[in-house]
Parts: structure tokens; C-alpha cells; sequence
């Protein structure tokens, strides 16, 4: 395993160890549900047995009985609450089912009611002690039910515009001399982030105080505040860390207005710690998704025709999608390309954000056709992909802003040892194991949002830095804090950084790879504006804002990117001239081609990407290659994964320390996601059984025994200020097809539908 | 979880008297009465619900006597309270008794077995999803008489051996394996002193009554193993998921007595594939006086499985619990003494 603080190559920050590492490992950092409450009321969900249907009656009297129950909350007393949208909708909602509302029952697992008691236990046992008479009908679970319905998301998804094509498929892969056609199933998957989905919820007066893991302060606030009727100013969502995100905490959840009602009627801070199974129902998820694709290529290798063909599994009333064929389309060169995604309703919950929604899935299908296809052509796999890389996307023909896919191949494949390998299907073995290689590409969209942000110096140089930002665990602190050292030319350690709090100017969501070129963007302009006001001061007839961008260092010490020729300024002088303490600047950025209404929409929680596809004239994604060894056991069949080698190229690495432990948990997961994690659903009643850490199974440390991360130096000038491209959704992209892949070279027999398991080998 | 009443033993009358105050004809396992030892696997149940005792004996002050680790003399006497960790670390038991030594360490995690204890190990219940969700009515374990919801459901992890038409949940231990291969003696304690039982009585397979799964009666603890013999070439083999803190898709424990190339005694138990530790005495008769080769094992893993009952998504169960098993007595059979 390489070294946690990578030595830094061109174009990457320092590896500096976390601004929170201390206070994480020794349990200083608070979480939502660790932040002290005056006399809180405790509640306690009670979840359906059914997925669809209607309650009958409740039997509460059991359960009233219970000493130090307050109250409990049905359908028949709740608070009311006003009609939300879903995200991509202009709402703020993950789903439109809104519990608690009538007797309806529209999924497995919906809260229908909640205890209110003076504990935690008291709450627990009473909601043990409901009684409840349903009349239940027949759910539709999944692709195979029936009464499921299909349609294209085209037209009734607001986000997905368009099923890309180009060129004539029908006729280029009717003509091509190699074709391949293959189907690709993907499962259901829960985030399962360490944190619960807890809420807490304190009125002060008019004013609320929401404590809440979330990955959207900004949109929590403002939707809580829509579905209460009250003014968005007065709700504060604070969550200074949050224990793991992967989408699930995108977007606003019904519990979190459902308990902040409750406390309002008891004038009492109320505390919802939910089960972890509760987890699989009471927040998103991401759907099973299937697959077709079709490959015509010519005999040396370059394509032809590619079509794509998906279906999403979402609940009846939310057309959620993920459409990744926005980014399979795109990927390699080809003339002709067609597409399609369906969207398939069933009695479920609706799915949402989780990591690299898009790609997860639709890579899988793609970089296992790539493979399937190379064997087709008796071809390197790698080489496949060089012969058909491309510096210009075929839909629109947009150039990538920058693309280091091939460099990222040729480095893992080194690192990898990818020359040992004998090509032959089932040429490999040791002892009792089946031995096989694999790869694949993998890719994420370089994505920003407009953000604000607020920076104070001092005179001694402490510098505050106010954003409200997200730390799920990825760095943000960090790279913050460095960013606002270097551009200020203070020590990191004088660098104080507060996030999580909707109080603080406002930052996109921490979803999409967006945060750390939306939040370090702003950063670094509110500091520029700091610099100009004190070079403004001493040197007024200077070319001010030009001086300021050039010249870098503030602190007497000079800063060792100050160029040749520059003078340091004197820190002492400027705000003596200035006649100041302290010198406090707020910005707002939004990267270019954000709309008209982005600084609006970002102040009422609306994040308004730029980016990936979407861009004007350009194209931006970050790109890997990944390279698993998988071993088969000739007895048990049992798949293990003894390595993993990822090469990644995301612009400027702005820690490489951080960076490296992001990249890595990618891979892993991207391993759990094509060996072990899938959410099983009983068709009978469309319920989720596996609903906890015993049995959704995620990797132990014997399951990596060796993960290698290794990072390219990238220089990208045409996406954003800090030239950064995220990185936190790269790495789990490419690792389920690589893990097929290899699994193939093992055995010789492809697997299309994840996760694999022993009893789908046959050796 | 709901309130209970807790209180330690101070010797084993005391814990025997608390645990049979108030047992009516309910089975052990509605008994009002829990004991409470590593607390691995009954304080889950608890917050489930699944388990709702009306009192808590904790008797781990027991330990003092219940607890020691007692290889030689060409036999094993095991406290029922040692923990997990302690007899899986133990050198005499990993020279003579592999196979005990090997089903305690591929158990659960470090953590689950520092605490839990080899009394608790045995007891331990089924991981069937459809018993530990309460929210599913039908389940003859929980409310007999009510259904089985695996039965037709997610049944992957299920049981193809001694399983009923009223429950196919799988025993999920691995210790218990090693135990009913070696024909280990059950030390039984309770209000008329102790008693000795095979191993293999201590479990009951669900027939029409899966909710009575041992033979233990409320006031009664087990307080030791023992075990007649050395067992050094003996192996444990399991399969799973993942290489770590994961129940067996299929194991078995495997004990040989081989001399001179010649099988006297052999031992075959299957885990992860049954509703009770189960012992294949038809295929352990197919080795007795035989040469080891991987044809014979072929036949007597066949023949081990030859009941086997598959439902939708364990059947695959059968397939790989072959191949196991005759993994398993090639390891057993080559293996260095």
C-alpha cells in the first residue's frame, strides 16, 4: 500500500494532515446527534409492514402505556405541513411521498408514526408496542413484477434533456464487422454512511435550529422552511461534521419538517435518532438499473456504431434518474451513437443521489461491452481503448477541457504489472486459486456551483474563513484552510475555517464533485479582494487589482510561490494605513457560464451546476484507469480481490494526502459494489430484507489487503479558478466492470449482472 | 428493547434458581428468564424485539469456575464461559484440536470474540431475516403456527439440511460443528446438579416445532465441554462472502484417525447448510476403513448431501457443500502431523 501523504508532483498542494484529525480521533468532533439538548423529547419512528395499501386503524393503547410516553404522532394528529417539490423540480425533496399525511401507504418501511417520549427507551418500547390493522394490496417490487410502468425519462425527468445520438447507428452497426451485443444488470444499493439519520430540531421563539447530518445546509434550511410556511431567515441547520454523506444527506428528507413540527407543538427540543434499518426506508438509495448495449467496431479495433440503452427502477409518484448515457455517449470515439433511458415506476421509495449516480451503472455496461468486445478482437483491452481514445466528444463535438485517460492507463498498467498477465482466458492460476486481470476506465464529470464566502484577517495574521460547506468526511476543512493560507501567504496554522452551518455565506451542495473547486474558488477570490484592499492602502497608485493578483504573500516571511521581483508587503503598514483591526471581505463567485439567476437560486438553496457536458464549447471530466488481480478458488468459488491499482488525473490535487484517502475509499467501494453490496428485495411484498450492517455485506480490511493510488499530474486552465476537478465520485466508477473483467480472464466466464457471488461462478 | 429486571450470580445454584423462577411449559427460548454472558447475541435480539425476558441473570461472576481451558491426558474439558478468543489462542488446543481452534477464529470478529463466551456460542440463534424483523408476522419460530415467510422469500442464507416444512432457518455457529464432530459431551448444570449429554442431543431440528431449539429446559446452563481423544488431523473449512466477520455459505469440520494410511475413524460435520449442527454420519461411515482418495471424497461429500432440500436461492447451497466437504478431507487427509 503507498505511503497516506503522497509526495506531492507538479501542479498538487502540500499532503498537510487533516484540519480535523485530532479532534476526530479523539472523539472532540461533535455530530448532529452529539450536540447537547436543553430537556429533549425523544422520538422513535414506526415504519409500515406493508409497501402498499392503507392503514386501517391503530391500537395505541399498549403502547400509550408505556411510562414516559408524551404523545404519538400518527396521519390522524400530525402536524401539518405544506406540499414540497423534488430537487429537480425546483423543490428541495428527495421524494414527494410525504408521510404522516393520510392512511396511504405508497412504500415499505414509510414512517407512519411517531413516539414521543421523556428517553430514548421509553420512546423505543412504546413503538415496539403499536398495533397496527392494515388492508394491503399487491406492490409492484421491481423489473419483474407486474404492474410496473414504463416510460422514457426524456419528458418527464426536468434534468434529463436528452438521449444523446449522432451519426446513424442502425445503419453504422448493421455494417460494422464486429458487433456485440450484451445486457448488464445493476442492483440496489444503500449508502449505509456511518452516522444515522438523525434530526434535532430546538424553536427559539420564531426561530428554529435544525442539527442534522446534511450535505446541503442551504437546502435543508430553505425546504424546511417551505414545508413549515415560515420565513427561510429563520431556520439554521448547523452539522459541523458529518458522518458520511454518498448522496443519501443530498436532499431534504420528510423527517426532518415532520420533527421540527412536533417540536414546535411541544415547545421542546425533540431528538429523532432512527434505526439503521430505518435508513433503508426513510432516506434515498440507488435503484437497480439494467442495461443494453450494442458495440459494432471495425476488425482494428475502432468503433462504429454504440448504442446504450438503460432503465431505472423509481417510485410511483418521483421520476428520479440518474441517465448515464450522457456520459457512455461521450466517452470514446464514435461516429454513430443512440440512446435511450426508461424510467420503470414501482410501490417503492424513491431512489436518489449515490455516489457517481450516473456512472456507477452505466460504466459497469460499458467498460464490460469495452471488454467483451476486445476479446471479440483479440485485443489488449487497453489498447482497445487507445486506438478509440479521443480528445473531442462525438455528440456535440466539444473538445475536453483536458484528458488524461491513456497517460492514467499506461501508469496503472505499469504499477500493475499488467505485462505479466497472459491473455488467454483461464491461463492463470496458484495453488487452489484462479487468477485474473482485469481493467477499466473510469471517469467523473468536473463540475462546479456558485458559492459565497466570508474571510477575516488580522493583523497577526489569524485568518477566519466562513462558508457554508460540507465535511462529510472528504477534506473540505483541509483543502479550505490551505487554500485561504496560500493565497493570504499566512501559516495554515493561523487559518480558522468554520462550515456546516447555514448561518455562514452560502456553498453549493456537497454533491457532484463540486465542492472543492466551487468552495476553494470563492475562497481564493475573497481573498484576492482581502489582498487588493491592503495593497490598495499602502501602494494606491499601483495597478491595483492587477498588483494584487500577481503578487502573492502578505506575511513578512515570503511565500515560496512569490515570483522574482516581488516585494512582500508589509502586513504592519497596510493596516496602519487602512486604520483597521481587521480586514473582513465577503464574495460571491459563480463559475463561468452559470446562469442569471445563480446568485438567487444560491441563496434559497438551488445549486446551479456548470460543468461535465453541459459546459459552452467544452467538455470537462477527470479521468482513471483501474486494475484489479481477482482470485477464484477451484473449490469454493469464493472471489477475492487481493489488488487494486487505480491511476487518476483530476486537475490540480489540492492534498494529496486527502485526495489519496478519497481515491482509495473509491476503489473500495467500488470492489464492495461489484462483489458484495446489494440490498435484496422480497418480491412478494416489495420489503427490503437485508436491511443491516450484518447482512448488507461491505469489505472488511482481509477483503483489500492491497489498494495502490496513484496520482497524475494534471494542469487544467479552462474549468475554474483552483484548476481542481473533483475526485471524490472518481474512483468507484470503473472498479465493477475491472472486477468482471478480470473475473472473465479468470475463468472465461462473464458475468453481467451484479454483484457477483460464489454460486454465479461455474469453474 | 423492554424494561427487565437484571441481577448477578453469585454461584451457579443461585443463577439455576433465578433462571427457573417463573418458567412455565414456554420454550427455552420464550423462557422469562434470560441468561446473560457475553451479551453477543442476546442484547441484539433484545433491541429487536425479537427477545423480550422479563429478566436478565448475568453470570459471568461465574467465570472464576466456568472457565478453564483443560487440554491433557488425551482428552479436553472446556468451561462453558472461556471466551472465544482465549481457546482459539490456546497452543495445545491449535496442536491437538485444529479443528476447534480453527471454527472459533473464522468466527464473527476479534472484537465479538473477545466477549463472547463458547456456552453463548452454541445458543447463538438463527440469522434468518424473516425471524430477527418483527415487522414479519409469519414465522413458526417467533409465533409458532404463524408461517414462514423464507420459506418463498429471500432465502439465500437459508437451510437445505434437517429443514421442515415449517422452517428452513439456517444454525449459523461454527464452534458447534467442531463440537458434534468430535462427539463432545455437554455439561449440563441445573437444580439437581449437573448431567453429561452428547453434543448432538443438545440442538433439535424445527420439525413441526421450530421454536423449541435445544433440549435445555429454563434453569438449566450448560457450565462445560469435554471432549474423549486427540484430534490433531482435523480441519475446519469455511466459505462465505467476505474473508472475515461473515457467516459460512458452507463449512465443515472434518476429523481423521488415520494409521498407516488406513481411515479408522473419521469425523464429517456441516455448517452454514443446516438447521442444527449437523453431523453426516451416512458419508462418515463411507471413509471408515478406507484409503483417502479424492474420488471417495467426492462420494462422501454425495452422500452427505444426499437429502438436501433447496429452495429458490440456496440451492446452490448443495453444489458448493459438496465441494467443501471434499475440500475438507483432502486438507484433512494430506495434512502434516
Amino acid at each position: 500500500m503507498t505511503a497516506a501523504a503522497l509526495e506531492p508532483k507538479a501542479n498538487m498542494g502540500q499532503p498537510v494532515p487533516r484540519y480535523d484529525a485530532a479532534a476526530k480521533v479523539t472523539g472532540r468532533a461533535t455530530y448532529a446527534s452529539d450536540m447537547p439538548l436543553d430537556n429533549p423529547a425523544y422520538a422513535f419512528l414506526v415504519t409500515s409492514a406493508i409497501a402498499k395499501g392503507r392503514i386501517d386503524r391503530f391500537d395505541l393503547d399498549d403502547a400509550r402505556g408505556v411510562r414516559g410516553v408524551i404523545d404519538i404522532i400518527t396521519h390522524e394528529n400530525a402536524p401539518k405541513l405544506k406540499e414540497t417539490k423534488l430537487f429537480s423540480n425546483g423543490g428541495y425533496a428527495g421524494t414527494t411521498i410525504q408521510p404522516l399525511k393520510s392512511a396511504e401507504i405508497a412504500h415499505d418501511g414509510q414512517i407512519i408514526a411517531v413516539v414521543i417520549a421523556e428517553s430514548y427507551e421509553a420512546a423505543r418500547e412504546a413503538a415496539n408496542r403499536v398495533k397496527v390493522s392494515y388492508t394491503a394490496t399487491a406492490p409492484s417490487a421491481s423489473f419483474e413484477s407486474p404492474g410496473t410502468t414504463t416510460a422514457a425519462a426524456k419528458g418527464q425527468n426536468a434534468q434529463f434533456k436528452e438521449d444523446p445520438e449522432v451519426g446513424d447507428f442502425a445503419k453504422a452497426f448493421d455494417a460494422a464487422e464486429v458487433k456485440l451485443t450484451a445486457s448488464y444488470d445493476t442492483p440496489t444499493q444503500h449508502h449505509n454512511p456511518m452516522e444515522l439519520f438523525t434530526t434535532s430540531c430546538v424553536w427559539m421563539g420564531d426561530n428554529l435550529v435544525i442539527y442534522e447530518g446534511s450535505q446541503y445546509v442551504y437546502g435543508l434550511k430553505n425546504g424546511v422552511a417551505e414545508q413549515l410556511g415560515i420565513d427561510a431567515d429563520k431556520v439554521r441547520v448547523v452539522n459541523p461534521y458529518v458522518g458520511g454523506g454518498f448522496g443519501s444527506r443530498g436532499s431534504m428528507t420528510p423527517r426532518t419538517a415532520i420533527i421540527a413540527g412536533i417540536a414546535k407543538r411541544l415547545s421542546r427540543p425533540v431528538k429523532l435518532v432512527p434505526t439503521r434499518d430505518q435508513g433503508f426506508t426513510i432516506a434515498t438509495y440507488r435503484a437497480e438499473t439494467r442495461h443494453e448495449i450494442k458495440l459494432g467496431a471495425s476488425r482494428d479495433g475502432k468503433l462504429v456504431a454504440l448504442r446504450h440503452e438503460g432503465a431505472e427502477i423509481s417510485s410511483r409518484p418521483d421520476a428520479y434518474c440518474v441517465g448515464g448515457t450522457k456520459t457512455t455517449t461521450r466517452l470514446y470515439a464514435c461516429p454513430n451513437v443512440e440512446s435511450l433511458v426508461s424510467i420503470v415506476r414501482a410501490d417503492r421509495n424513491t431512489p436518489g443521489f449515490m455516489r457517481s449516480p450516473p456512472e456507477v451503472p452505466y460504466l459497469f455496461a460499458l467498460e464490460s461491452a469495452m471488454d467483451e468486445l476486445a476479446v471479440k478482437l483479440n485485443m489488449d483491452p487497453v489498447e482497445l481503448r487507445r486506438i478509440n481514445d479521443t480528445t473531442t466528444e462525438p455528440i456535440g463535438g466539444k473538445p475536453y477541457t483536458s484528458r488524461s485517460l491513456m497517460a492514467c492507463f499506461d501508469e496503472a498498467a505499469k504499477a500493475f504489472g499488467w505485462s505479466q498477465r497472459t491473455p488467454q482466458a483461464r491461463s492463470m492460476s496458484d495453488g487452489d486459486w484462479l487468477v485474473g486481470y482485469g481493467c477499466a476506465a473510469t471517469c467523473y464529470p468536473t463540475q462546479m456551483a456558485p458559492s459565497a464566502a466570508r474571510v477575516r484577517l488580522q493583523r497577526d495574521g489569524r485568518t477566519r474563513v466562513e462558508i457554508a460547506g460540507h465535511e462529510i468526511g472528504t477534506g473540505a476543512y483541509t483543502v479550505i484552510a490551505q487554500t485561504a493560507a496560500e493565497r493570504l501567504g499566512v501559516p495554515l496554522e493561523k487559518v480558522a475555517v468554520f462550515i456546516g452551518d447555514s448561518d455562514l455565506p452560502p456553498a453549493p451542495v456537497a454533491g457532484g464533485s463540486n465542492s472543492t473547486a466551487s468552495t476553494c474558488s470563492v475562497v481564493m477570490m475573497v481573498c484576492d479582494q482581502i489582498r487588493q484592499r491592503l495593497f490598495k492602502a499602502v501602494r494606491p497608485s499601483d495597478s491595483l487589482a492587477d498588483k494584487a493578483k500577481e503578487t502573492v504573500g502578505i506575511s513578512p516571511a515570503p511565500s515560496t510561490q512569490a515570483t522574482k521581483g516581488d516585494r512582500p508587503l508589509d502586513i504592519e503598514k497596510a493596516f496602519d494605513a487602512l486604520g483597521v483591526g481587521v480586514v473582513e471581505e465577503y464574495g460571491e463567485w459563480k463559475p463561468e457560464g452559470a446562469p442569471l439567476d445563480s446568485f438567487k437560486a444560491l441563496h434559497a438553496g438551488q445549486p446551479r451546476f456548470v460543468g461535465g457536458h453541459q459546459m459552452k464549447d467544452k467538455i470537462a471530466y477527470a479521468f482513471g484507469a483501474e486494475f484489479v488481480e481477482v482470485r477464484i478458488n477451484r473449490f469454493t468459488h469464493e472471489i477475492r480481490c487481493p489488488r487494486l491499482v487505480g491511476a487518476f488525473a483530476a486537475g490540480r490535487i489540492m492534498n494529496p494526502r486527502t485526495a489519496r484517502s478519497q481515491l482509495m475509499g473509491g476503489l473500495i467501494w467500488g470492489m464492495s459494489s461489484a462483489l458484495l453490496e446489494a440490498t435484496e428485495i422480497d418480491e412478494r411484498n416489495a420489503r427490503y430484507v437485508n436491511d443491516n450492517l450484518a447482512d448488507y455485506l461491505v469489505p472488511v480490511n482481509a477483503d483489500v489487503p492491497g489498494v495502490e493510488v496513484i496520482m497524475l499530474s494534471e494542469q487544467d486552465d479552462h474549468i475554474n479558478p483552483v484548476g481542481a476537478k473533483g475526485l471524490g465520485e472518481l474512483a468507484n466508477v470503473g472498479t465493477n466492470a475491472a472486477i468482471c473483467n478480470a473475473i472473465y480472464h479468470a475463468t472465461g466466464q462473464r458475468i453481467r449482472k451484479l454483484p457477483v457471488r460464489l454460486e454465479n461462478i461455474e469453474v | 428493547m423492554r424494561p427487565f429486571s437484571y441481577q448477578r450470580a453469585s454461584d451457579p445454584d443461585m443463577a439455576v434458581r433465578a433462571l427457573a423462577a417463573g418458567a412455565a411449559n414456554d420454550p427455552l427460548t420464550k423462557a422469562a428468564a434470560q441468561p446473560l454472558a457475553g451479551g453477543t447475541a442476546l442484547i441484539d435480539l433484545m433491541k429487536l424485539d425479537v427477545m423480550r425476558p422479563a429478566a436478565i441473570v448475568d453470570i459471568n461472576p461465574l467465570a472464576h469456575a466456568w472457565s478453564a481451558i483443560e487440554p491433557g491426558g488425551g482428552s479436553l474439558r472446556l468451561g462453558a464461559l472461556a471466551r472465544m478468543s482465549d481457546v482459539a489462542a490456546h497452543a495445545e488446543i491449535q496442536r491437538s484440536y485444529p479443528v476447534i481452534a480453527d471454527s472459533l477464529k473464522l468466527a464473527a470478529s476479534a472484537q465479538l470474540r473477545n466477549m463472547a463466551t463458547l456456552g453463548g456460542n452454541v445458543m447463538q440463534r438463527t440469522r434468518c431475516n424473516y425471524f430477527r424483523d418483527v415487522s414479519y408476522e409469519n414465522c413458526n419460530k417467533r409465533n409458532p403456527g404463524s408461517g414462514c415467510a423464507a420459506m418463498d422469500g429471500v432465502n439465500r442464507m437459508h437451510a437445505v439440511l434437517g429443514v421442515s416444512d415449517q422452517c428452513i432457518a439456517t444454525y449459523p455457529g461454527d464452534f458447534a460443528q467442531a463440537l458434534i464432530a468430535l462427539d463432545a459431551v455437554v455439561e449440563i448444570t441445573g437444580k439437581a446438579g449437573t448431567r453429561g449429554i452428547p453434543f448432538a442431543q443438545l440442538h433439535k431440528a424445527p420439525g413441526s416445532t421450530p421454536e423449541i431449539e435445544t433440549t435445555l429446559q429454563p434453569g438449566e446452563l450448560i457450565s462445560a465441554f469435554s471432549i474423549q481423544g486427540r484430534w490433531p488431523r482435523s480441519v475446519y473449512l469455511k466459505a462465505r462472502d467476505r474473508q472475515s466477520y461473515e457467516f459460512a455459505l458452507s463449512s465443515a469440520a472434518i476429523a481423521l484417525d488415520v494409521q498407516d494410511g488406513t481411515i479408522r475413524d473419521a469425523r464429517v460435520a456441516l455448517g452454514g447448510v443446516a438447521t442444527v449442527p449437523w453431523r453426516a454420519r451416512e458419508a462418515e461411515a463411507l471413509l471408515k476403513g478406507q484409503k483417502f482418495d479424492e474420488a471417495l471424497a467426492r462420494r462422501v461429500a454425495d452422500a452427505a448431501f444426499a437429502d438436501a432440500r433447496g429452495r429458490r436461492h440456496n440451492s446452490f447451497k448443495i453444489g458448493l457443500g459438496r465441494r467443501v466437504v471434499a475440500r475438507a478431507l483432502q486438507q484433512a487427509a494430506t495434512m502434516e502431523i
